[in-house]
């Protein structure tokens, strides 16, 4: 059932509010939780995270929107807090960076279907590779760094296989650039698409630039750094396909809307009730943030923010394994290159990205290294033999 | 007392009858490219090496600043030993009974007001953690004896308190059972009574006699608390896995 957007109330910004109790709540199971409550954990962390970041940029650009963006933002971040705190202390970096690459892999194969425009929906795939070659070479570290099987995080749903291959991702920057939608023409899902998987991307980078130090091992830390590097191109790839002409506002707009579409999605869709209560009251926050928005887009841009609005929200995102949709786009696309802003065969990659490529791995490349030989099972290397399939 | 549970882990590949059916189809394709390729020209074996081989360490030793530690290395020079050496040993221990204070703060926090194992008590406890402290002042006091500043970060004080990060992010989780907390306290003084003895050793061969006197009361002291923790440790598993009665704490 789709969300009508044409009388949005939603609660109040001044209404609000937090205590520090309420912002650390008990952390999800490890164990227990399904693994796509942890998906929407770190999904809605991301757009929490990217809504901070974008009205951090806009405050530095826009005088007079300054303390309006700092009365959302102080929300959006409590938001975030409360949802990123619901990570238990027992997940290892490692262990949560395979969660991240479970979102990455089954949240960009589930726009990648839905997507309207061919262009964008092949702009997905293509990230959608990369991302699940990372979590091969991260499954590959976690079992031969710390003896544990990532399935454990994973819990079956998703696919642990290379994808295309980390040492081929690395391009020149030219070669990252995409064509952006035109916002008065794309549908609402393709802003609403194209947001959301930035903001996954852009909190990505950020977790790896962060905890890649933490590492004392010398190949995790260079696997981190190898990693992150794409990230940053995947960022740049995913701000690419934004139109840059929208205004601040229509860009605050379309933020906000995104978070309300994400909270949606969970609401919808999650099984445990402790954590759907907390999607409901931040779907409700979110409604308020937006109609504050719509208030303050009228009065800045003295239009009719429809104009810029869907009438309804879209179904939301499936959160679902989409392994038969991954097996096919590994099967058929794994060889395509980015040529400017063009995907093309391995052989029309360009001189630019080879050389870059090159370079870089000149002294080794980490992602190659680490998963050499590694084929995973369960209970991984050094479990007993697999079973059949079919089991 | 909070025991461990059968509930819905969702972590073996026999919680997902199907999706794992699928997931293991991977194991039966054929040669994967990327997998059966051949091994990278640099291996993760020659990348460690290379770092390995850079003769980085974590950190030094400061030199003797006062009269009193430029004589003592002197001295010790003299008959062959490095004093520095043994300042990082007692480093490294007084960081560890530092920690290990504060684990057994965790512990009291984790035990308060619960029903306790059999033959466990909270003053039992508190007394374990008192002695940690002494022993942290003991070594503290050596230290300066020596000539050396126990407010110094030692390389292996660095170093152990890297291998006790585990110890504290496990008895800090609120969510721990007893069983639990109580093996976290077992790895900690299985590493302090072995830690204590070798210490004594060095103390022996640098002749401080004194110091060899006192540390072997914190052996003996240690030597009580793993045999302590060991015993509520079995009682816990025991009365976890029979339902036996328990104690309960003031």
């Amino acid at each position: 059932m789709s969300l009508s957007l044409a009388d949005i109330k939603g609660c109040p910004l001044d209404r609000q509010r937090f205590t520090w109790r309420e912002l650390v709540q008990r952390p999800i199971s490890k164990l227990d939780a399904d693994a796509f409550t942890r998906v929407r954990i770190i999904l809605m962390n991301g757009l929490e995270l990217e809504a901070l970041r974008f009205q951090h940029a806009a405050a530095r650009m826009n005088r007079e929107l300054r303390l309006a963006l700092a009365r959302v933002r102080r929300v959006e971040h409590h938001q975030a807090t409360a949802v990123n705190w619901l990570i238990g202390a027992d997940h290892s970096p490692l262990e949560t960076t395979i969660a991240y690459e479970q979102v990455a892999v089954e949240v960009t194969a589930a726009v990648a279907q839905r997507e309207p425009d061919p262009y964008m929906a092949q702009t997905y795939r293509f990230g959608l590779l990369e991302d699940f070659d990372h979590l091969y070479r991260y499954t590959a570290m976690l079992d031969r760094l710390e003896g544990k099987d990532a399935n454990n995080i994973l819990q079956c749903y998703s696919d642990i296989l290379p994808g295309r291959p980390t040492v081929v991702e690395h391009r020149a920057p030219e070669d990252d650039l995409r064509r952006p939608f035109d916002a008065a023409t794309a549908a609402p899902l393709t802003k609403l698409h194209a947001l959301t998987i930035m903001a996954a991307e852009q909190q990505t980078h950020n977790y790896y630039m962060n905890i890649g130090p933490l590492f004392s091992d010398p190949v995790a830390r260079l696997l981190y750094a190898e990693i992150a590097s794409i990230e940053e191109q995947h960022v740049t790839q995913y701000e690419s396909i934004i139109d840059p002409d929208q205004t601040w506002m229509e860009q605050w707009l379309q933020h906000e809307l995104m978070e309300v579409y994400g909270y949606y999605g969970c609401v919808q869709q999650e099984s445990d009730p402790r954590i759907k209560a907390l999607w409901e009251r931040f779907l409700d926050y979110e409604m308020g943030q937006l109609a504050f928005v719509i208030d303050l887009f009228k009065q800045h841009e003295r239009r009719d923010p429809q104009e810029v609005l869907p009438d309804r929200l879209p179904d939301p995102i499936p959160f679902a394994s989409q392994r038969d949709f991954v097996r096919e786009t590994l099967q058929s696309e794994v060889d395509l290159r980015a040529n400017g802003t063009e995907y093309v065969g391995d052989a029309q990659d360009t001189p630019a990205s080879r050389d870059y490529r090159e370079h870089m791995n000149a002294e080794g490349s980490p992602t190659e290294a680490v998963a050499d030989g590694y084929r995973w099972r369960p209970g991984t290397e050094l479990g007993p033999p697999p079973p059949q399939a079919g089991f | 007392m909070k025991e461990t549970t059968t509930g819905l882990n969702r972590t073996g590949i026999k919680a997902s009858p199907i999706d794992a059916g699928e997931l293991l189809e991977t194991l039966q394709m054929g040669p994967i490219d990327g997998i059966d390729a051949a091994a990278p020209p640099v291996t993760a074996d020659q990348l460690r090496m290379s770092y390995r081989d850079s003769g980085d360490r974590v950190g030094s030793m400061p030199p003797p600043v006062t009269v009193k530690g430029l004589f003592g290395s002197a001295v010790q020079a003299l008959s062959g030993n490095r004093l520095q050496v043994l300042l990082d040993k007692l480093g490294e221990r007084a960081a560890y009974e530092r920690s290990g204070t504060r684990l057994y703060d965790a512990a009291l926090r984790r035990f308060a007001g619960l029903a306790l194992p059999a033959g466990m008590s909270i003053e039992a406890l508190s007394e374990i953690r008192e002695e940690e402290a002494r022993h942290f002042q003991l070594l503290a006091a050596t230290i300066e004896d020596l000539g050396g500043d126990s407010t110094t970060q030692t390389p292996c004080a660095d170093v152990t308190a890297v291998q006790g990060m585990g110890l504290m992010q496990a008895l800090n989780d609120p969510r721990l059972t007893p069983a639990q907390a109580l093996q976290t306290l077992l790895a900690a003084e299985l590493i302090d009574v072995a830690s204590w003895e070798l210490l004594i050793e060095l103390a022996e061969a640098f002749g401080l006699d004194e110091a060899v006197q006192r540390f072997g009361a914190a052996l003996e002291a240690e030597n009580r608390h793993l045999a302590n923790v060991r015993g509520w440790l079995a009682a816990a598993i025991d009365e976890e896995a029979h339902g036996k009665a328990v104690a309960t704490a003031p």
